[in-house]
């Protein structure tokens, strides 16, 4: 059975022209133990689709169902709780709450210094220096970034979905990103991880690719059959890009 | 050994302060309106004043990383009390002052304590001041506590003051000033939850007259349900100095806040600044916590407990 199924998942936003359809009538099934890379260009609505998943957004049409029972009527909470796992492209910062305590709150249990250190070695931050400090301004983009997959990772949950991972991070720490992608897929039996990249090296660890366009489910397939059409194209960065002058190019 | 100690008391003090034996160093302990116990040391020396209005207490010039202890408990309803305690800190002399007031009140009548503190930094001395509030019982009289106080900062002085007041107070009137003389530097954290119909209000006036005199003053504050905090601070600069005012708050419920800056600049080399910021938490701060398996009740706690910490 599919960890995940999406049926003819549809979601409109009110806009001036009167309804934007944000995504549109998405089929989509996740196996237990893959690796599947969501792709696409910029506002294809990948983004959207992992906040329909994890109850964020709630579907205008259609069904969510995870291990084959409807969850399209459930919380962030109760998904939360029934295995789902979601690290934001944007993470959220909290004045007083500590790197600790946010790792703990993710656990569900009370963690000991030294397992929490553990999570923060494994996203390459120096557990001692960042363990006690608030996740608040104070911390870099890519530290925060980092952070925030070292609490996903904290669950340990069946379905851990990351919405642009690699953005911010370092070249070093991107070779260690990818390390853990595939420890977590290992230790996690049954497991599934949903990345949402544009960076080719992510999509080669993946089994699947998905490519999201216009708020639809492009292709998806193996690795190998998507994986070759994409590379060198603009899809695989998404759109267009500043080039060193500052003009919009392909890149 | 203390006088007239109740579970509830040993309870309170320990709410205070984190312990309920003071010996070993220098304290007061007040309940109900009288001493439970005095302690002097060699460097920390405690007297009643004379007219019996209070204490007066006299740290050694020198004196190095010393602590006293000066908690005060009301868990009779209907008491009503005034207390001036003055703090002579010498020259050079470094303490650590733990003060604060709880009031169980389970009675018809007010209860209140209006504490004045003075302190007295001689040249190079360093305090480190805690003061905690809260109130207990189920009893219809108020609790009520209006605390004063000033500080006089000689040149190089250093206070650091951590006022704290998390629940059961229903009004509270806290005036704070503070004269700074050269390089002498003033550093508040004010911590405040109001819930109920409390009203808080918050006033502080401090001058920085020396050359090189710095102030820090900061308050984060939690309004819920029907409760009303106000957050009045003025910073003058009258001399090259640098000082900074912050109102971080969080509103809940029908809870009100009103923040009002102050800055008066007397000198052209006084560079002063305030920020305010009050909303209610931020949606996706309690989205993200969701996503971690938290109730959206629970997520505020931790988001509340976290600024407050
Ligand atoms: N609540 C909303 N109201 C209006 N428009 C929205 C809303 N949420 C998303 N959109 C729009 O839907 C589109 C898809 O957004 P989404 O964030 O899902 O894209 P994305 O594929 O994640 O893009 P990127 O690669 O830039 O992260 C965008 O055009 C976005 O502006
Ligand atoms: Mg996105």
């Amino acid at each position: 059975m599919s960890i995940l199924e999406m049926e003819h998942v549809g979601f409109k936003v009110p806009s001036e022209q009167g309804e934007r359809e944000i995504i549109r009538d998405v089929n989509l099934a996740l196996e237990p133990g893959r690796l599947v890379v969501v792709t696409g260009p910029n506002g294809g609505g990948k983004s959207t689709l992992a906040r329909l998943i994890a109850g964020i957004a709630i579907p205008t049409a259609g069904r969510i169902l995870l291990d084959g029972e409807d969850i399209t009527g459930k919380s962030v909470t109760e998904r939360a709780r029934a295995g789902i796992g979601f690290a934001f492209q944007q993470p959220v910062r909290f004045k007083g709450i500590r790197v600790l305590d946010l790792l703990r709150l993710a656990a569900g249990k009370e963690l000991s210094v030294s397992d929490a250190c553990e999570y923060l070695s494994a996203v390459g931050l120096c557990a001692r220096d960042y363990i006690h400090r608030e996740v608040n301004a104070s911390l870099s983009g890519g530290e925060l970034k980092r952070i925030e997959i070292a609490t996903v990772f904290a669950r340990g949950v069946r379905l851990s979905i990351f919405d642009e991972p690699e953005a911010g991070i370092d070249l070093w720490s991107f070779q260690n990103l990818i390390r853990l992608f595939k420890e977590m897929r290992g230790n996690i039996p049954g497991g599934t991880i949903m990345i949402i990249s544009h960076q080719e090296r992510l999509m080669d660890i993946a089994d699947e690719i998905v490519v999201m366009k216009d708020g639809g489910v492009d292709r998806h397939g193996p690795k190998d059959d998507i994986l070759p059409g994409l590379a060198g194209s603009p899809l695989a960065i998404g759109g267009c890009c500043k080039n060193g002058q500052g003009r919009l190019t392909k890149c | 050994m203390l006088k007239n100690m109740t579970d509830t008391i040993r309870g309170m003090l320990r709410e205070l302060t984190g312990r309920d034996d003071f010996s070993g160093g220098a304290f007061n302990v007040r309940a109900n309106g009288e001493s439970s116990g005095r302690l002097s040391t060699d460097g920390i020396r405690i007297e009643p004043k004379p007219d019996g209005s209070g204490l007066d207490i006299h740290i050694a010039p020198g004196v190095k990383r010393d602590k006293v202890h000066i908690p005060v408990v009301i868990t009779k309803s209907g008491i009503r009390e005034t207390v001036y305690n003055d703090f002579h800190i010498g020259e050079g002399a470094d303490v650590e002052i733990v003060a604060g007031c709880g009031i169980h009140n389970h009675g018809p009548q007010d209860s209140e304590h209006d504490g004045v503190h003075r302190f007295w930094l001689a040249r190079g001395a360093r305090v480190r001041y805690v003061e905690k509030h809260f109130g207990s019982g189920d009893g219809s009289g108020r609790r009520i506590l209006n605390p004063g106080t000033e500080v006089y900062m000689d040149e190089g002085s250093v206070m650091e003051m951590e006022m704290v007041q998390i629940r059961g107070v229903d009004d509270t009137e806290r005036t704070t000033t503070a004269e700074l003389a050269a390089n002498a530097r003033l550093v508040v954290r004010e911590r405040l939850m109001t819930h109920g119909r409390q009203r808080a209000i918050s006033y502080y006036v401090v001058k920085m007259n020396g050359a090189g005199a710095s102030a820090d003053v900061v308050s984060r504050g939690v309004a819920r349900d029907d409760s009303y905090q106000k957050f009045d601070a003025k910073l003058v600069g009258n001399a090259p100095c640098t000082g900074h005012t912050e109102c971080d708050s969080i509103i809940m419920d029908n809870g009100k806040i009103l923040a009002v800056p102050g800055l008066e600049a007397n000198n052209v080399d006084a560079a002063l600044v305030h920020e305010a910021a009050i909303g209610k938490i931020a949606g996706d701060q309690l989205v993200k916590l969701m996503t971690l398996g938290l109730t959206e009740q629970e997520a505020e706690e931790q988001i509340i407990n976290g600024f407050l910490n």
